[in-house]
This record gives C-alpha cells, structure tokens and sequence, in this order.
C-alpha cells in the first residue's frame, strides 16, 4: 500500500472524530477541543503530502504547517478566553444554556 | 505500512475517541494530549523533526495547559450527572460519519494516482529559518501581528469587568 494512503486515512478519521466531538459535546471546551483535533487533522494531511510529494525542499507544505499551528494557537486563545467571559455572565459552560444574545 | 505506523495512529485515534467520549472534561483534555502526542510522533515519522518539536511545544505545552486552566476556572471539572452529549447527538454522529466515508472513499479510490517519493527530504532547521526569513517573510509578519493581536483580544475579553459597568 502506498504509504500516503495510510496517513490520509488517519487523518480522516481524527477529523471525523474531532466533527462528531465538536457537533455532540455539550461543554464549549470540549467543542474547541474538537476544533483542535481537526485542525491537527489538517497538519497531518499537509505534512504527509510535503514528505511524499515532489520537491519537498521547497518546503510548501512545511511552511503551511508551521503556520496553521501558529494561527491554531491564537485561535485557542481567544476561544478559551470567550469560555472564561461567558462563564462569568452566566455561570455555565453548557451550549444548550447559550441560548440569548443579550449579556 | 510498518509496525510503528499502525502503533502510534493506534494511539493517537485512541486519544482521539477518549477526549471525544470520556464523561470528565480534566479525563479529556488529559486525553486529547495522548492524541496531540500521537501526531507529533508522527511527524517525527514523517522526517519533518522541526514541525514535530513545534507540535510538542506548542500544543503538548500551550494548548494542553490552556485547556485544563480554562476548564478549572469554569468549575468544569466536576462530572456532569446527566449526559454529556447534546439532545440530538445522531445529527452530529451521521455528518461525521458521512464526511469520513466520503473521504475515505476518495482517497481509496485515488490511491493509485498520489504521489510516492521514497527519498527522505534532507531538510534541516536552517534551511527553514532562511526560508522564513526569505521567500515566506511576509507571512511571517502577518502572523507575528495576528498573534499580538489574538493576545491582546483574549485578555480583554477575559479581563474582569469594572464593577457597576453592567
């Protein structure tokens, strides 16, 4: 078997499992750990093409990673920080809770 | 495919599936680490060390720590007696499974046309440090700005409130 087919099926299946995380969980934090795992999802896919695709020393899929882990941590950040900020107004971290708009 | 493929993305699904299933949500983060660990191993499987060592540091070592401040500060550590899951859970469950089988469907019936370089890429740490500082600068100056800027945007928005500032 070609190994890139190996690593994209994982890859598949960590986002689906991320997906089904971040649609079923009732808790905000699980649901941005399901972002995090799709995310992570992506990594794999652009890594493993890098490695077995041509001209891996032009970097392309490299730089692509190193950058979506970048902007991966900012958006963790800000998410948590929201949880923190919602959890003070209405002291839950439950989405079916989150249910107006008004603070 | 050798042995050591098929063990750690046994471990890192492992983790996968327990942060997503586990009823307490410390279990979980702890969990969803196992998985970050996972794929970080496989990077340094897939020769891209660098990006390997950045996934340790920052999710493993940030993002990790993070999670479990965040769900201590929002009492979340306490294990819900009812279900963890939202009341329809099957509508999230069949779009997932239906986005893996299209997936899995693709990619098995693309295998043949994907690309299979055998040689190990001779990548070393400062060939991506000049590749930064020179075709991919400009990115990396947007990021430096996104993150200040995220930074500085998550501590406002987490920041206490003035009192009697409703």
């Amino acid at each position: 078997m070609n190994p890139l087919t190996g690593y994209l099926l994982v890859a598949a299946l960590l986002f689906a499992i991320g997906l089904a995380g971040a649609l079923t969980r009732r808790n905000a934090i699980l649901v941005l750990i399901g972002i995090e795992l799709m995310l992570n999802a992506a990594n794999l896919n652009l890594i493993a093409f890098w490695r077995y695709g041509p001209h891996p020393e032009a970097l392309t899929g490299m730089m692509f990673a190193i950058f979506s882990i970048a902007v991966a941590a900012a958006e963790a950040a800000v998410g948590l920080g929201l949880v923190i900020s919602i959890h003070r107004h209405t002291h839950t971290t439950d989405l079916d809770e989150m249910n107006r708009m008004k603070g | 495919m050798s042995v050591v493929f098929y063990l750690i993305a046994g471990l890192s699904v492992a983790g996968a599936l327990a942060a997503v299933l586990l009823k307490n949500t410390v279990h979980c983060a702890l969990a969803v680490t196992v998985a970050f660990a996972g794929l970080a191993l496989m990077f340094l499987e897939l020769d891209a060390q660098f990006a390997g060592f950045a996934q340790i540091l920052i999710y493993i070592g940030a993002v990790a720590i993070l999670v479990v401040f965040a769900i201590l500060l929002t009492r979340g550590s306490d294990t819900p007696t009812d279900t963890v899951f939202s009341k329809k859970p099957i509508v999230g469950l069949v779009t997932a499974a239906g986005i893996f089988a299209i997936f899995g469907w693709a990619i098995l019936h693309s295998a043949q046309f994907l690309p299979h370089q055998t040689a190990t890429p001779s990548v070393t740490v400062m060939d991506i440090g000049n590749a930064l500082m020179g075709r991919y600068v400009l990115p990396l100056e947007i990021v430096a700005l996104l993150l200040t800027a995220a930074l500085i945007g998550a501590v406002i928005v987490a920041m206490h409130e003035k009192a009697g500032a409703k």
